[in-house]
């Protein structure tokens, strides 16, 4: 049997957050931030490790329990990509909360650590009721971080994303038990390949999408994101927006595709229409805000709906795509809510009016924030360029309609981020205090500076992230093909019309030009 | 290792260390290794393009990097050299490193010159891997790459709202054309399963005839992708309904707007159309509009460049006017001309607005040409390099001689090629092309006569007032306010000179090439020779419309602004209304702020007020909390309302449901 590098991964920060709970505030952030470095070093060696074309299931454990509900675990390149955007925004987080927590530091750390291994459960898990647990326990160390540790309205915010996580939740779970008892198995590889009924599928479907379409967040049903992100700690609001964000997307990618092809193809339209009122409402909605952090909310609603559209594009540029968008905007809006973080800690509110002019006193402050707003609005070299760039290639073989609607998230985004950007770090420095604030200090260097690699890597050489993920996504692509929507734009190849444009009688009259092509 | 790695990277290289290091370095650290770097790539390109003029140089590629691979949709990163980039290379690098110079001088006080010279060499590095792209995908980051420097250039003086301003609508709206740009780039994909310009040109005349979907149209495949690729084009190069952020980014140093606004970025809409000719050949629908919407940016932009007062916006508006003459030249087939005319336009329009920018450095920075007047005599050297710029533009030669200075050959082909295409819309374009020269003329001239001649009217100007401390009152009858315009430094002069020449000369020696040599091309444009023939057979009156419209317009601006200065008072007043929707541009700016901007803001507050906490939240969340309080005050006794005990009801039914089923 192989080393049991994923139980570790889950064993390491367990041990650090029962050892968080009984320690004193410097040693439970030691503790914390070891802990979850320990977890990056696994993690690349995980990485490093991930045999690129082998086997689709790598690194599996298996522990049978009771009644075939077994402790599995595997991963594919699509969770060990998003096993890696997790393990390397944790130790972020931890030092983005080194100073700013300082009551109950203990029990926070351990809130954390504690959400580390739930993530990495949930992307690692091979059990569909193993998946359940991680899934849903995920969201307790959530409710705490932003009902304990929150703002003013925190416990509004958080019995606000109760409400909404609540209904999908029991549907789902509901329909996994249909699911277990039909095909007679909990193994999730097994029923990646079993053919549900097509009429049952759509129920199922319906129910996983319940669940999947809260956690996105999609539109209609977004409006707990902006309150969870205002009221919760800066840490909180980069694990909300960089990976939990990113459990819906795993959902429709992991389940809802390969398991219900048939229902996906029948609900696609259902997708699409809800992303594209997303990519305008919500952008336009982002624009009007006063509150940066419910600017940047809402602006990852829209910048979901392109994955959305991309997963039910049904091929493998909108899928990889999607996957794209998912990593890259799990960097950059992460990114965005530690830029707000950082002058928060400073001037304790995040009314864009009371900034301006940042540029002046924090250039290199006003550099990173610059980076990130350009990658947001999706700048070519960039992560997010990648992602949205593959994902609307892929819906434009299903959709002119949808990819013009969708693309228009790119003039929206831009007009939204530059207006942000313009209101916090150019003007004049209308406020005093806002122009006392000192530039980064080496802590946020070090909270910023790989993120800002990591974004530009991505955008130049995705090479590294789409390879693991290839294979998988083929595999899927070659699942769902069978149900795979037709095409709008179908090119229909006819008889070449006779003269080149600018076709002229002349001397040279058989001279079309067209030599010129060659 | 292939000297094109050099002429692309050595700006990024510079542009990073001058940036990170910033004011950690004395700022002529900065200055010294961007402007090294640049005239090195300067000195680099010169070669490869006088190799393809005299025919030993081959076209190649040179590959970089993997970029993208996702099913058949890969692209790498690339470098392509042929005629059509090697054009470009020298116009880039050239026009980049002479600004670069001259910023040493225009620049030097400004305390943030490292950041400022480290956006220009990133400017240059993004146009380079623009013109250099193998791909539509690279071409596009370079797209993205010059419109980020373009906006961080225009803001460069954040402090300033109007600066802050202009630089995001010169992104956004440029992003309004970019997504054109995206849709075709998409589409292009989808018809020939690969994004290689290479292959998509091999490729594109089997698909004359096609059709395809497009929002539930059925249309020619061709011509859908190339208006979409051609949007993009209008919103880099500023065309009719997409050239409102133009005039605006003059908010940038003047440096700025000779190497992005006038000579390079806003040219690569150009560029890209010759580029992808073959394909556009394809598609003459898309031809069409490329004409129209040439045509009619050329005389749109030639009104308005005649009512402004602005030094700098005049010349903003001629630089859109110029940018109609290429795309009606590339829309009626004469790829050459086009290219030639950004040619030549790339040094003369560089030279006017280093001029200009001479002229506003003399002045305290006052760009209101009300307030100037006489100044050949105070700045003689800027004077002479301006009449070479105004003597280029205005198109000054004469045909039997075969002499005259670069705008005569380009601006001449055009026209020529125009009426020679002898369609509806080519004849559309000639007549709008000449009336856009006659008004070019003017507007150049005017910009002359109002600027180095007349009575100097120096103390009307608040700049000069702050400079000279005194009030017009306390001035009297010495209109100069005792001010003294100061030539500029040599760093500036040389980059003049050095333009001067290129105004001069660049038409005369290159023209042959340009325009008749198809072995010069090779395949890196599409060469339509019958069109060619056709050019030089309009008859000689064609050829003299240029000229003539020329004189026409110098004698009206020279009566109006030398002989009876009361007359464009006069005039202005008899055309009232006319003036006025000239001198507001045509009221664009109005026009779209209550079309798109005041909507748009006013759809985001009832979004959010009406749609999330009005609708969602209250029949929502709110809804069902409500429901849930009034019908719970009966089980009320029976809830802690803490949210760890729901979550472990939760966890606790979860294990009794699968014990359940699997039981």
């Amino acid at each position: 049997m192989e080393f049991p590098i994923l139980s570790l991964m889950l064993a390491v920060p367990l041990a650090g957050a029962i050892a968080c709970l009984f320690l004193g505030a410097q040693s439970a952030r030691m503790v914390a931030l070891v802990a979850t470095l320990v977890d990056l070093v696994l993690g690349i060696l995980l990485w490093v490790n991930y045999d690129i074309g082998g086997a689709q299931w790598q690194f599996t454990e298996r522990a049978e329990i009771f009644a075939g509900f077994s402790y599995a675990l595997g991963i594919d390149g699509i969770a060990l990509m998003l096993i890696m955007l997790s393990v390397f925004l944790m130790p972020i987080c931890i030092l983005a909360s080194w100073e700013a927590i300082s009551k109950r530091v203990g029990e926070y750390m351990s809130a954390f650590l504690l959400m580390e291994v739930l993530m990495i459960g949930v992307f690692a898990a091979q059990d569909l009721f193993l998946f359940y647990i991680f899934f849903e326990a995920g969201l307790i160390p959530m409710y705490l971080i932003i009902g304990v540790w929150g703002g003013d309205n925190r416990i509004y915010a958080s019995y606000k994303f109760f409400l909404y996580t609540l209904l999908g939740s029991v549907l789902m779970l509901i329909a996994m038990m249909w699911m277990v008892n039909e095909a007679g198995t909990t193994d999730i590889p097994t029923l990646l390949n079993y053919d549900f009924d097509p009429s049952a599928q759509t129920w199922l479907w319906l129910a996983f999408f319940a669940s999947f379409a809260v956690k996105m967040p999609m539109w209609p049903v977004h409006t707990w994101l902006p309150d969870a992100h205002v009221q919760a700690p800066t840490a909180g609001s980069v694990i909300l927006a960089g990976v939990l964000l990113k459990l819906g997307g795993y959902g429709f990618i992991r389940f809802s595709l390969p398991m219900f092809p048939e229902a996906s193809a029948q609900f696609a339209w259902l997708v699409f229409v809800l992303s594209m009122v997303a990519v305008i409402y919500t952008s336009l909605v982002a624009l009007v805000q006063n509150d940066m952090k419910k600017l940047i909310a809402y602006s990852s609603v829209a910048h979901m709906a392109i994955v959305t559209v991309g997963i039910f594009a049904f091929n493998v540029q909108g899928i990889e795509g999607a996957m794209m968008v998912m990593l890259g905007h799990g960097l950059v809006s992460g990114a965005l809510f530690l830029c707000v973080g950082v002058i928060y800690d400073r001037l304790h509110t995040r009314e864009i009016a009371r900034y301006g002019g940042l540029s002046i006193n924090m250039p290199k402050y006003a550099l990173f924030f610059l980076l990130f707003t350009m990658a947001s609005i999706g700048l070519p070299g960039t992560s997010n360029f990648v992602g949205e760039f593959l994902a609307l290639a892929g819906i434009y073989k299903v959709s002119t309609l949808v990819t013009l609607v969708c693309t228009t998230g790119i003039i929206l985004g831009a007009a939204y981020m530059l207006y942000l950007y313009r209101r916090v770090a150019f003007g004049e420095q209308l406020n005093e205090d806002a122009a006392r604030m000192p530039d980064l200090n080496a802590r946020e260097w070090a909270i910023l500076a790989p993120i800002a690699a990591a974004v530009l890597w991505m955008g130049v050489y995705p090479e590294s992230f789409l390879a693991p993920m290839r294979q998988d996504i083929a595999a899927l692509e070659a699942r769902v093909a069978r149900a795979a929507p037709d095409f709008d734009a179908d090119n229909v190849v006819g008889t070449p019309r006779e003269h080149n444009a600018n076709y002229v009688e002349g001397a040279h009259g058989e001279a079309h030009g067209i030599e010129g092509a060659q | 290792m292939h000297p094109i790695l050099l002429i692309v990277f050595l700006p990024l290289l510079a542009a990073l260390v001058a940036g990170l290091t910033n004011k950690a370095a004395p700022s002529v650290f900065a200055k010294a290794i961007t402007t090294g770097a640049l005239f090195v790539s300067a000195a680099l390109s010169w070669p490869i393009f006088l190799g393809f003029v005299a025919g030993t140089y081959e076209p190649t590629v040179v590959p970089v990097l993997k970029w993208v691979q996702s099913g058949s949709l890969a692209f790498d990163w690339a470098l392509r050299v042929d005629t059509l980039t090697a054009i470009m290379l020298v116009v880039i690098n050239t026009v980049s490193a002479l600004v670069h110079l001259y910023s040493w001088g225009y620049m030097d006080e400004d305390p943030d010159q490292p950041r400022f010279f480290a956006y220009l060499s990133l400017f240059t590095f993004a146009m380079l891997m623009l013109v250099t792209a193998d791909n539509l995908v690279q071409m596009f980051f370079g797209w993205e790459g010059v419109g980020l420097a373009s906006y961080l250039l225009i803001g460069f003086w954040f402090r300033k709202p109007s600066a802050s301003a202009a630089a995001i609508k010169a992104f956004v709206v440029n992003r309004v054309g970019d997504l054109g740009f995206m849709l075709g780039i998409f589409g292009t994909y989808l018809v020939f399963d690969t994004v290689s310009i290479t292959e998509i040109l091999a490729a594109a005349p089997g698909m004359s005839g096609a059709t395809i979907g497009f929002l539930g149209y059925n249309v020619y495949t061709m011509d859908v992708l190339c208006v979409l690729l051609f949007i993009g084009a209008m919103g880099k190069s500023a065309q009719l309904g997409l050239h409102t952020w133009l005039p605006d980014a003059m908010e940038g140093p003047t440096p700025v707007s000779a190497l992005i606004h006038a000579a390079t970025m806003v040219t690569a809409g150009v560029f890209m159309v010759c580029r992808l000719s073959p394909m556009f050949e394809t598609a003459p629908v898309a031809l069409g509009l490329v004409t129209f919407i040439g045509a009619a940016t050329c005389i749109f932009a030639a009104t308005v460049g005649t009512t402004q007062w602005d030094i700098k916006r005049v010349i903003a508006y001629s630089t859109c006017s110029q940018l109609g003459y290429m795309f009606f030249a590339a829309g009626v087939g004469a790829y050459g001309a086009a290219m030639f005319h950004l040619f030549t336009h790339a040094f003369f329009k560089a030279l006017l607005f280093l001029g200009a920018g001479s002229v506003i450095h003399a002045m305290h920075h006052e760009q209101d040409m009300r307030y100037y007047g006489e100044l050949r005599k105070h700045i003689p050297l800027t004077f002479w390099a301006m009449m070479a710029g105004t003597l280029a533009i205005t198109g000054v030669g004469i045909y039997h001689l075969g002499a005259g200075f670069a705008g005569f050959w380009s601006k001449d082909a055009i026209l020529e090629v125009a009426y020679g295409r002898g369609t509806e819309l080519g004849n559309f374009a000639f007549w709008m092309g000449t009336f856009a020269a006659l008004l070019t003329s003017f507007y150049s001239w005017r910009l002359m006569f109002l600027t180095f001649w007349g009575k100097p009217r120096w103390i009307e100007s608040e700049h000069i007032q702050h400079s000279v401390h005194k009030t017009p009152e306390e001035a009297g009858e010495d209109t100069t306010g005792g001010y003294h315009p100061h030539e500029s430094p040599l760093t500036m002069l040389i980059p003049l000179g050095v333009l001067s020449i290129g105004a001069v000369l660049a038409g005369q020696v290159f023209a042959p090439t340009f325009l008749d040599d198809a072995a010069f091309w090779g395949s890196s444009i599409f060469y339509n020779e019958p069109l060619i023939h056709a050019m030089h057979n309009v008859p000689y009156l064609v050829k003299y419309a240029a000229l003539i419209v020329m004189v026409i317009g110098l004698v009206v601006a020279w009566y109006a602004y030398i002989k009876d200065t009361s007359i464009p008072a006069k005039t202005a007043e008899q055309l009232g209304p006319i003036y006025r929707f000239l001198y507001n541009k045509w009221y664009f700016d109005e026009l779209y702020h209550y079309l798109f901007v005041v909507p748009a803001f006013w759809l985001g507050r009832q979004f959010w007020k009406i749609g999330d906490v009005g609708t969602i939240d209250r029949f929502g969340p709110n809804g069902i909390a409500w429901v849930v309080e009034k019908g719970s005050v009966g089980a009320r006794k029976f809830q802690t309302g803490y949210l760890y005990s729901y979550a472990l009801v939760m966890l606790l039914g979860l294990v009794a449901a699968i014990t359940w089923v699997l039981f």
